[in-house]
């Protein structure tokens, strides 16, 4: 059911809530297609009038300026109209439920919902609920999903390694309550990649993780060993202290991301966050900043992979 | 319909295009068709020093029927490695029909810089304009009622060859 | 009122009677089963030709929704949904708003359901002030006004001392309480089985242990009281293996599961259905399949409705900030039958399981079928098909993760205390 609510009948991307069920014809398409937009992005004029006179409203029931900007800068190179909302505070707080915002935003004539919001499955109930020439981006729901983010990284590991089938691919850090880890997961083994490893102590990871074809382990050391990307995963201020961890600097003992740890990689093992980070925490900056990083590329390519989710949905009207 | 074979008619576009050529032109292919037209003109041109440069175009992204039918599959990179400032462009396509993928094809290239001028080549004008766009280079002139397409395909080898035939 | 029931299939799970014959019914009892006494003149036939005659169904867990609630659903619709799922007794949980911790309130809520045609109502008392789990109620009081037993629904209850002394306090009396076993800390902010889909989907999970923890702690503090508890909404296999352990050691608890859980899955929710979202939640398919041979085996004495009428503001939001629970007094019958049948049960064994096995527990003359009995009877067509849509469903509460979907079963006609209170129509 949440496979075919993102797919018009024809088989198109209608919606972008989860990249769990979602065909590997669609990721490839879409990886593909930004790919294009990469190119148009190193031009003088970085627009394209794809999504000229369509409205675009970034609503974010959760505050996060870095990931709304870059959808923001990703409607406006597609010529959309963007109208940012930051919901969480105002109308909410008054009792008005998540229908009844999104009711009155398609009454302002909106095209396309890009929304955030800190529970699971918003991003799906607001898509079940919207005119069909509407469409829903999850930009991040709970602990769920955050597809754009996942599809990034994708794109980011093809860029450097061609393509997924020998890959070894290592998430590291909170992937409980981790929805980019969520993300990556899906889409990693949607695309063919053979091996993808957890790392992190049993206090971050679900009880059940190795049900979603990852293999798990707690030492970073022995996770790391020969893999080829290694992708860490950002710890919320609020979990570095509590009945989960005991410190931050107990967690950069063990599992932060150090230049010797590094070495347990291959050689030309590529390093990803999805950020913001907290060096010294999950990742020294001597790796952050390091010739294995490809944090900075990975932003730059975020923008492309938006363009491109945004201008294949907005598209497939049926 | 007896078409004639695209090779002569490269032969003969390659010849009328030949003089008018200088080494600051460049060369611009628009997807797919008209990077095959345009590589099949360049191996018939006579050795210049240095080359015209070359670029190919996909229009995808200012094409005017996104709203009613969505990206098209399989959208290519454009790849203008160079400069468009003061060149003089020659735009290749396969077939010129209603003019709206030239129309694209202009847009996308302003948003590279100002050309200084810009000319177009095509193997077939079929008819059927819909904009004010006309070719300075046309291999061969049709007019085919709307019903009918033609198309310039490239086998496994490199060859070329026309199909023509009604809509599907 | 005297009412002829003919031509009958008419099952008494007590006493395994499963025979074609007529009833007669006189002045709120079973006059007599076979042959009319002499000189009774019917008011009215019911032709139930085809049809199944067996006790009212006695629901341990229904919502009413009042006080408090009205903006839900309200006792009136409440109670013909339950009439219309062939209920006629039915036990309605403290958690109304606000909760049933005061003998006016048990009084006033008896006073209302009595007014009305419908079930007959045993309200369940708070075994603490406000649920708030702090300080005991007056159960002694609440036991007069007509409370039947004590719980905390679904509040929780932390201190265990508090847990302790409830427990030693309604042993002075005698009293039963009914427990939904479940650790507030390991459950604290959870919504979803502790499994694969949770795992997938990133819902904040619930595990096991928050069931046998906690189930384990009031085993334990049963033999110290000596306290007769109840465990109400079983989930886990873990679970149902200390109960079976713990009758075979001759502990003399019993134990009830929702109709829902008997079905349904933590699948279920692989959508994100905020239908799907109860209380407990919908565990592993393991789990389910452990508490289908427990309830065919005994270990699970009862099903109930847990019948939660929640309305669609409520509802419609994402799984997790969904309020959970669903409507299910009017499924309780077919989605029962549909077990039985799955298990190659009869049909005298499958309805014990929501009549006199549940007024067992309750302490209440219900659910048999016997002459000088009540006259509570549910009289419904086993081979009936019909579908649950909002137009349907009586309740109030459209809330159900079986919308859409076809049942076999359906109740045609529900007489309580010798009145015919429900006739489908």
């Amino acid at each position: 059911m949440a496979q075919n609510l993102q797919l018009t009948s024809d088989g198109r991307l209608r919606h972008l809530l989860t990249l769990d069920g979602l065909p590997k014809r669609i990721l490839t398409e879409i990886l593909d297609t930004a790919q294009s937009f990469v190119s148009v992005g190193e031009r003088d004029v970085k627009k394209v009038p794809l999504l000229r006179g369509k409205a675009v409203f970034n609503v974010f029931f959760e505050n996060s300026t870095r990931t709304r900007t870059t959808f923001e800068i990703a409607a406006k190179r597609l010529s959309a109209d963007v109208v940012n909302l930051n919901v969480n505070a105002s109308s909410q707080s008054k009792g008005e439920t998540l229908l009844d915002t999104v009711s009155n935003l398609s009454a302002m004539l909106a095209d396309m919902f890009v929304v955030r919001h800190s529970a699971a499955g918003a991003a799906h109930l607001i898509a079940r609920h919207v005119a069909p020439h509407i469409h829903v981006i999850n930009a991040g729901d709970g602990r769920s999903a955050h597809p754009t983010q996942g599809l990034l990284d994708m794109y980011t590991i093809r860029h450097y390694k061609g393509d997924f089938h020998n890959l070894r691919v290592a998430i590291v850090g909170d992937v409980l309550h981790s929805r980019v880890a969520r993300s990556q997961i899906h889409a990693l083994t949607t695309l063919g990649c053979p091996e993808v490893r957890v790392i992190a102590p049993r206090t971050l990871l679900p009880r059940d993780v190795s049900g979603m074809g990852v293999h798990v382990f707690h030492k970073l050391e022995e996770g790391l060993k020969d893999v080829d990307v290694v992708m860490m995963l950002r710890l919320q201020n609020e979990r570095m202290q509590g009945a989960r961890l005991p410190s931050a600097g107990e967690y950069y003992k063990h599992w932060g991301l150090t230049p010797e740890k590094l070495k347990h990689a291959r050689p030309d093992a590529i390093v990803m966050h999805p950020g913001p980070m907290n060096r010294g925490v999950e990742i020294d900056s001597e790796v952050a900043d390091g010739q294995q990083s490809v944090i900075l590329p990975q932003v730059t390519f975020g923008i492309a992979v938006r363009m491109a989710v945004m201008s294949l949905v907005a598209g497939a009207n049926s | 319909m007896n078409l004639p074979d695209p090779n002569a008619l490269i032969d003969a576009l390659a010849a009328q295009l030949a003089p008018t050529l200088s080494p600051d032109c460049a060369l611009i292919g628009i997807h797919t068709g008209g990077v095959w037209l345009r590589d099949a003109v360049v191996a018939r041109l006579p050795l210049m020093s240095p080359m015209p440069v070359l670029g190919e175009l996909d229009v995808s992204f200012y094409r005017d029927d996104y709203a009613q039918s969505g990206l098209h599959a399989e959208v290519q990179p454009s790849v203008i490695p160079f400069e468009i400032e003061g060149r003089h462009v020659v735009l290749f396509d396969d077939v010129l029909y209603t003019g709206r993928t030239v129309r694209a094809a202009l847009n996308l290239l302003f948003d590279y810089g100002r050309p200084a001028s810009i000319r177009l080549a095509v193997l077939v004008d079929r008819g059927g304009r819909e904009l004010p766009i006309g070719a300075d280079f046309v291999g061969l002139k049709l007019d085919l009622p709307a019903t009918e397409h033609i198309d310039l395909l490239r086998d496994a080898t490199g060859a070329l060859r026309f199909v023509h035939g009604p809509w599907e | 009122m005297k009412i002829a029931i003919r031509n009958g299939r008419v099952i008494d799970p007590l006493s395994g009677l499963d025979a074609v014959m007529d009833c007669f019914i006189a002045a709120g009892r079973i006059v007599a089963l076979g042959a009319a006494p002499a000189e009774f003149h019917a008011g009215m036939e019911i032709d139930a030709m085809g049809l199944v005659v067996c006790p009212g169904l006695v629901d341990m867990s229904l919502r009413l929704r009042e006080p408090g609630l009205e903006y839900v659903a309200g006792l009136e619709s409440e109670m013909q949904a339950a009439a219309a799922g062939g209920i006629t007794s039915l036990a309605c949980p403290p958690d109304t708003d606000p909760p049933l911790d005061e003998p006016g309130l048990i009084e006033m809520l008896k006073f209302r359901a009595r007014s009305m045609p419908g079930p007959r109502v045993y309200p369940i008392g708070a075994l603490t002030h406000q649920l708030k789990g702090e300080r005991l109620t007056e159960m002694g009081e609440l036991h007069e006004a007509g409370c039947i037993a004590f719980s905390q629904a679904d509040a929780p209850l932390i201190d265990t001392a508090v847990l302790f002394h409830t427990m030693e306090y309604a042993a002075s009396f005698d009293f039963p309480i009914w427990l939904r076993p479940e650790d507030p800390f390991l459950a604290r902010g959870g919504v979803a089985h502790d499994g694969l889909v949770a795992a997938r989907l990133g819902l904040p999970p619930i595990p096991v242990p928050a069931e046998t923890v906690a189930l384990q702690t009031i085993l334990l503090l049963m033999r110290q009281t000596g306290a007769r508890v109840h465990i109400a909404r079983l989930s886990s296999r873990a679970g149902v293996d200390m109960v079976r352990e713990a009758k075979a050691d001759g502990l003399p608890v019993t134990c009830d599961v929702a109709i829902h859980h008997v079905h349904l899955s933590e699948m279920d929710t692989a959508d994100f259905n905020p239908h799907c979202h109860l209380v407990p939640p919908l565990r592993s398919v393991r789990d389910r399949d452990a508490i289908r041979q427990a309830l065919a085996d005994g270990t699970i004495d009862a099903i109930c409705s847990d019948h939660a009428p929640v309305d669609e503001d409520a509802k419609e939001r994402p799984f997790q900030e969904a309020e959970p629970g669903a409507t299910a007094a009017e499924l309780l019958l077919p989605l029962t039958l549909q077990w039985g049948r799955e298990m190659g049960l009869s049909l005298a064994q499958t309805l014990a399981r929501i009549t006199h096995q549940p007024a067992q527990i309750m302490g209440v003359d219900a659910g048999v079928l016997r002459v000088d009995g009540p006259a509570d009877l549910c009289l419904f067509d086993p081979a009936a098909v019909w579908q649950v849509t909002p137009e349907t469903l009586l309740s109030l509460g459209k809330n159900s993760p079986y919308l859409g979907h076809e049942m076999v079963g359906r109740v045609r006609y529900t007489v309580i205390d010798g009145h015919l209170d429900y006739r489908q129509i």
